[in-house]
């Protein structure tokens, strides 16, 4: 307890000096919890949108489906048994049925994925409703990244380009019935969605699919010869790019938190050179050298304490407001192929926020006690008469 | 009297009759055609030129070709792509590139990319059935193209596993060449053109040696191949149609 009252005084005497170590701990806290926060809120972000624009409880997937190989997308389509027709019926599972084929926008020629899915449909948030449009061209809704690649608008009209089954080539014009606004490229980047039928008839694949996704909460398994992939499987690779960029994170906070312990480091070992006499008072006063080693110890993890208070004070706010009125991304920040909003919302975990703590407390206390080590081999005598050693 | 009215239409109909005799049937047409195009072998060298939005890119290449089943294409130019090869047999296709010193085989959906960034496709390329075998086709009618007279053949496909569901060529009624060519999908949308100009007379038949190949969809002014000299019936050897071949 001594200790604590000594290094507590003694780091108030200091002054300045205190607080400008306290500060850049402090910003160094404040960095970290920002940070990972970011990072948790983008998470948090793309998981749902992805879930709710794409992937929905999971999906089931024709076994020669692997959507990295386009060369699989010709072969991997069967019939809907009747218990699928069921499960479509109860909104359980929607199907969709995919097709490469080339656009043909104001003459350019562009590859794209035709994707076919049930205007009724309402596990994913597409807005499919809008391919009920009726008229002479085959109704389409687009994503704004496609129709920023196309340079095409709501209500225009385009050539498509596709193979039947058989490979027999056949095109038609298409028109863009609705432009919808989405945080997941991969339903909206080089992706033509019309209705599931159509693509059907178009491509002489009636009643097939290529894959179905299923409702949140549907019960995880095969059915027929579907494989049921689950969320983990779906948002491996999401997950994996969050963990590079957290560990591409933690070299831009780390070195932050290097040049703040650098600081206080740098005093204690000022401190122990200045305050010779004071120590060799402790020891003539009979507290022995590893009693003052911990004083001294205390003192630099007192820094910590005291950036902690700090970041408090000046980070609650700036936390508050930024987790309100989120992060705006920078524009094309979403074109890196996973889902990005607008506007990212930090979360922050009380998980990261003692993490962030304890992990800042543990540093400062080791590199306070570094230099401290050296007061152990300090002569009393010595050290009272003020000697350099 | 009476019957002299009937003179103009009796003539008419015979008229018809005569023609519909003199012309030639679809079939007969497209066989005359294979005779010029086709050869037991041939040793071509050619140039092909890529059109780009930006720039166009010019290829040299000789082919060894026996019948429709075997060939075997060299480039010799550009650097970049000098060394590359291209080994057809019957329904299989190889290409070697000397940058990896690789053989790979073209099979199923690859056969539908771009050669060398061309118009046509490898898919193009592969389809040696006889048009006879795989379209019905009939003489439509007779136009002029480059002041010309030609037959225009109409041909719809009879199977149902062909890139292209109709196909329209204008084959030339003296020289039995094909001198345009259009291709459409199911939906009657034009989809390819090739345009054959220069013909010439070689070894006793009549060969195009200019040809543009365009995709109607896209803009662009489409893929043009010359023939710099072709050699019908010439002793090839065997061992060019082979996958070592490839390598040497």
């Amino acid at each position: 307890m001594i200790a604590l009252k000594l290094a507590f005084k003694n780091l108030i005497g200091a002054g300045l000096r205190t607080w400008l170590n306290a500060g850049i701990l402090s910003f160094s806290f404040v960095v970290i919890i920002f940070y990972n926060g970011m990072i948790n809120g983008w998470n948090d972000q793309a998981r749902r949108d992805t879930k709710e624009w794409e992937i929905g409880g999971g999906q089931l997937w024709h076994p020669e489906f692997d959507p990295i190989d386009v060369y699989t997308y010709q072969d991997a389509h069967a019939s809907l048994s009747a218990k699928v027709q069921a499960l479509i019926e109860d909104q359980e599972v929607t199907p969709i049925l995919l097709t490469q084929a080339s656009a043909y926008p104001q003459g350019r020629m562009i590859g794209v994925l035709l994707k076919g899915i049930d205007p009724d449909q309402t596990i994913l948030k597409l807005p499919t409703e809008k391919l009920k449009a009726e008229g002479d061209e085959i109704p389409v809704i687009i994503g704004r990244r496609m129709a920023e690649s196309l340079k095409v608008n709501e209500g225009e009209t385009m050539l498509i380009r596709w193979r039947d089954k058989n490979g027999t080539f056949d095109a038609l014009e298409v028109k863009i019935v609705n432009v919808f606004k989405c945080d997941v490229p991969t339903v909206d980047s080089r992706q033509i969605w019309l209705p599931l039928e159509k693509l059907q008839i178009m491509t002489g694949m009636e009643n097939q699919a290529t894959f179905m996704v299923t409702k949140r909460g549907f019960d995880e398994a095969a059915i027929d010869n579907w494989v049921f992939r689950d969320h983990d499987f779906l948002l491996h690779d999401m997950d994996m790019l969050i963990q590079s960029k957290k560990g591409g994170a933690s070299v831009l906070w780390g070195m932050l938190l290097i040049i703040a312990l650098l600081a206080i480091f740098d005093t204690q070992v000022l401190s122990i050179f200045r305050r010779q006499k004071e120590i060799g008072t402790y020891i003539a006063l009979g507290m022995t050298r590893w009693q003052v080693v911990w004083i001294f110890t205390i003192e630099g993890s007192a820094y910590s304490v005291f950036a902690a208070i700090l970041a408090a004070i000046y980070g609650t706010p700036l936390f508050y407001y930024m987790a309100n009125n989120g992060f705006s991304m920078p524009s094309g920040a979403d074109d890196m192929g996973i889902a990005v909003s607008a506007v990212i919302y930090p979360v922050y975990s009380i998980g990261l926020i003692v993490s962030t703590v304890v992990l800042l407390v543990l540093a400062a206390t080791f590199v306070s006690f570094l230099p401290s080590r050296k007061i152990a081999k300090l002569k009393p005598t010595e050290a009272l008469k003020g000697k350099i050693q | 009297m009476k019957n002299k009215k009937y003179i103009p239409s009796l003539f008419i109909v015979l008229m018809l009759v005569v023609q519909a005799f003199a012309q030639p049937t679809a079939k007969a047409i497209l066989d005359k055609v294979d005779k010029n195009m086709s050869a037991d072998n041939m040793i071509s060298e050619s140039s092909m030129t890529v059109h780009g939005k930006r720039n166009s890119r010019t290829m040299t290449s000789k082919t060894y070709k026996v019948g429709d089943k075997q060939s075997f294409t060299e480039y010799l130019s550009p650097a970049r792509e000098q060394g590359t090869k291209m080994l057809k047999l019957e329904d299989k296709l190889w290409i070697y590139a000397p940058s990896t010193d690789r053989t790979i085989q073209i099979s199923g959906h690859m056969l539908r990319q771009s050669v060398m960034g061309s118009d046509m496709s490898y898919e193009d390329m592969m389809d040696d059935r006889k048009l006879t075998d795989i379209y019905d086709a009939v003489v439509i009618a007779e136009e002029m193209i480059d002041e010309r007279n030609t037959y225009k053949v109409e041909m719809i496909a009879n199977v149902v596993d062909v890139t292209y569901y109709k196909r329209v060529v204008w084959v030339d009624s003296e020289r039995f060449v094909p001198l345009k060519e259009e291709l459409f999908a199911k939906s009657g949308q034009l989809l390819k053109q090739t345009t054959l100009k220069e013909v010439k007379k070689i070894d006793g038949r009549w060969f195009p040696t200019s040809m543009v190949y365009k995709d109607m969809m896209k803009q662009g002014k489409g893929t043009e191949f010359n023939i710099i000299s072709v050699k019908f019936n010439q002793d090839i050897p065997k061992y060019i149609f082979t996958k070592a071949a490839l390598k040497q």
